[in-house]
């Protein structure tokens, strides 16, 4: 946009610039209260989620039903903050499995190359040909009776391909840089370098993409919950609960709005924080 | 050109081989003998001996799999043991729906993300850029399963609009223009998810291109806006967005499963998913190996066109 290269920096103020913005801390304090919900829900003061009251069914929103009731009169309030439990867990723990075994060998292929990387690198593009989406589905319906914890493993297991590629590239653009070699040149090991030198410079990337990448997990878990293939209800999860709401549409709107904000300010504060990260350490896409 | 295209053929037939196994393999992930779950109630042994005709059951597994894959290159699909339909049938009055349906989204989204991305990339950070970058990165956010409840909500329940709501779907032959009404807010929905992706691939291309010297060059011959756009900027900005829209067709799927699964719209996607709760699981694993097949020829066709577009890449 500026005619003269650098002159941005130049008049920009260095503290203006790394500063992250209040909307940055307020999407983290949200994601917190979650997860703290979430850890904590059998202790909080909520209703039952599960215990239906037939004489308050469909009710709105009052003082003692903060969401209101769904149809079988069960308290969506305290429905929507155990839901988070399922998408949190599944988010969280596919990211585990998917970084942790996609991001160590993504770095160990940039750091070695030679055969070693391209033979995994053309199996992992192999990989990523295939439409994960099917086959998550497919393994899923196959694979019964389903569980969260199958649930994780399919998803994880899905998603290294992804995780591989994203780390090998980001430790590519470090891997050449001076100070890698300098550190070679020293005599330091291929652990050190790996843990010490490689790992921090790669950090800020894999935390923003961990970010984006659990979102889209919660997404997918929301998508496989609505088509009935995620959780068993009746524990709840957002994605069921929208599922089950939709054949009561017309009667109680309350019941899919609730789960359906609470989803996407969920995945909303995520894919903020994940962006704002990674336009504050200066990754651009164009690098990945 | 032509070494390039050979060279992507024999990977998407490598990929095709990878994925004919993994579907495959699918009927052995199932709990105990595959034979009595895929058969279910009509566990006859007459049933059962069709079955273990048409999936070799006796023979060893790479056995099994050459009967497969050759029933399949042959077109013989065989029928279903749940339904006692024909596989092959049941997919090809499927099939046209979802294509119907992803084409309708694709003109959509490119429709509107086009244009769009060329207004806010001519003032970046100006007010229109601001307010479609604020608003597609919250539409990034909203799932398309919430998207079509909502729509649904507004549309055919509380507007009453005739064709929109669930189980209303008609076929483009019976009347065209209610297909075409009952195929609107899927596409619609469809569209959302692709046109946010389009838009800000587009546009932080074109934000680089248009800084190029050729633009300016273009500028100081006294061209006009539109031309340079279309004529110089666009099919320079346009190989990632070429790659996305390859990408995206995998994150259309799902959407198109979600949006034909809540209004029973007969495609492959509520098929498929129809399919898993009936445990037709011989249908499930044609579906499978189709749609995956499908993307990834999709996929091929959108490298292709990025090569088109820039002949460099076939060259490296």
């Amino acid at each position: 946009m500026s005619e003269i290269a650098g002159a941005e920096l130049l008049f920009e103020d260095p503290v203006k610039r790394d500063r992250l913005g209040p909307l940055f801390w307020i999407c983290l304090g949200w994601l917190g209260l979650n997860v703290f919900g979430a850890i904590f829900a059998n202790v909080l003061p909520l209703h039952d989620p599960l215990y239906g009251d037939f004489n308050t069914i469909n009710a709105h929103p009052s003082l003692h039903h903060l969401f209101g009731t769904d149809d079988l009169g069960r308290d969506i309030f305290s429905r929507v903050v155990y839901g988070s439990r399922i998408s949190i867990a599944v988010g969280t723990g596919a990211m585990v499995i998917g970084f942790g075994v996609g991001a160590p060998l993504g770095m160990l292929a940039a750091y070695r190359r030679g055969r070693f990387d391209s033979i995994l690198t053309a199996f992992m593009y192999i990989l990523l040909a295939f439409p994960a989406i099917v086959a998550v589905i497919a393994v899923l319906s196959f694979w019964t009776p389903r569980s969260m914890f199958k649930i994780i493993i399919v998803i994880g297991l899905a998603s290294i391909p992804l995780v591989y590629r994203v780390i090998r590239t980001a430790t590519m653009a470090v891997a050449t840089k001076d100070y890698i070699v300098a550190a070679k040149v020293q005599g330091a090991t291929d652990r050190r370098i790996l843990m010490k030198e490689l790992l921090p410079n790669i950090a800020p990337i894999g935390i923003s993409f961990l970010l984006i990448g659990i979102a889209t997990v919660v997404t997918l878990e929301g998508a496989l919950a609505f088509l009935g293939l995620s959780v068993n209800p009746p524990t709840p999860s957002w994605g069921n609960m929208i599922n089950e709401a939709r054949t009561v549409l017309a009667q109680n709107p309350w019941l899919v709005f609730f789960p359906s904000l609470a989803l996407c300010l969920f995945l909303l504060c995520l894919n903020f924080i994940g962006d704002r990260l990674r336009s504050h350490f200066d990754v651009t896409e164009a690098k990945l | 050109m032509l070494k390039y295209v050979a060279r992507r053929l024999s990977i998407m037939v490598g990929i095709v081989f990878v994925i004919s196994i993994g579907s495959f393999y699918l009927l052995h992930l199932l709990p105990g003998d595959p034979a009595s779950v895929i058969l279910g109630l009509g566990n006859t042994p007459a049933a059962r001996a069709a079955l273990y005709h048409q999936l070799g059951l006796d023979k060893p597994v790479y056995d099994q799999y050459f009967i497969w894959i050759g029933h399949i290159l042959s077109g013989h699909l065989g029928d279903s043991f749940i339904s006692h339909t024909s596989i092959a049938s049941t997919i090809r009055a499927a099939l046209p729906i979802d294509l119907e349906l992803i084409g309708l989204s694709q003109v959509l989204a490119f429709g509107v993300a086009i244009p769009m991305a060329m207004r806010s990339a001519r003032k970046p950070d100006g007010a229109l850029d601001r307010l479609l970058g604020a608003g597609s990165f919250t539409l990034l956010s909203i799932p398309p399963f919430i998207i079509i409840v909502l729509l649904v909500l507004l549309f055919s329940i509380k507007w009453g609009i005739p064709n929109t709501g669930p189980a209303s779907y008609v076929s483009f032959t019976t009347d065209w223009i209610a297909n075409l009404e009952s195929l609107a807010l899927p596409a619609f929905t469809l569209a959302i998810g692709s046109f946010v992706v389009y838009y800000r691939v587009l546009r932080s291309d074109l934000i680089s291109t248009l800084q190029e010297e050729f633009i300016t060059m273009a500028r100081s011959k006294g061209l006009s806006q539109r031309r340079i756009m279309w004529i110089h900027a666009f099919r320079p900005s346009s190989v990632a967005l070429c790659g996305t829209a390859g990408v995206n067709i995998g994150g259309l799927l799902a959407g198109g499963f979600v949006v034909q699964y809540l209004l029973q719209i007969p495609g492959l996607g509520y098929t498929l998913i129809a399919a898993i709760n009936t445990s037709d699981y011989l249908l499930v694993q044609d579906i499978v190996l189709v749609v995956s097949v499908g993307v990834v020829l999709i996929n091929f066709f959108f490298d292709f066109t990025v090569n088109l577009i820039d002949p460099r890449i076939s060259r490296e």
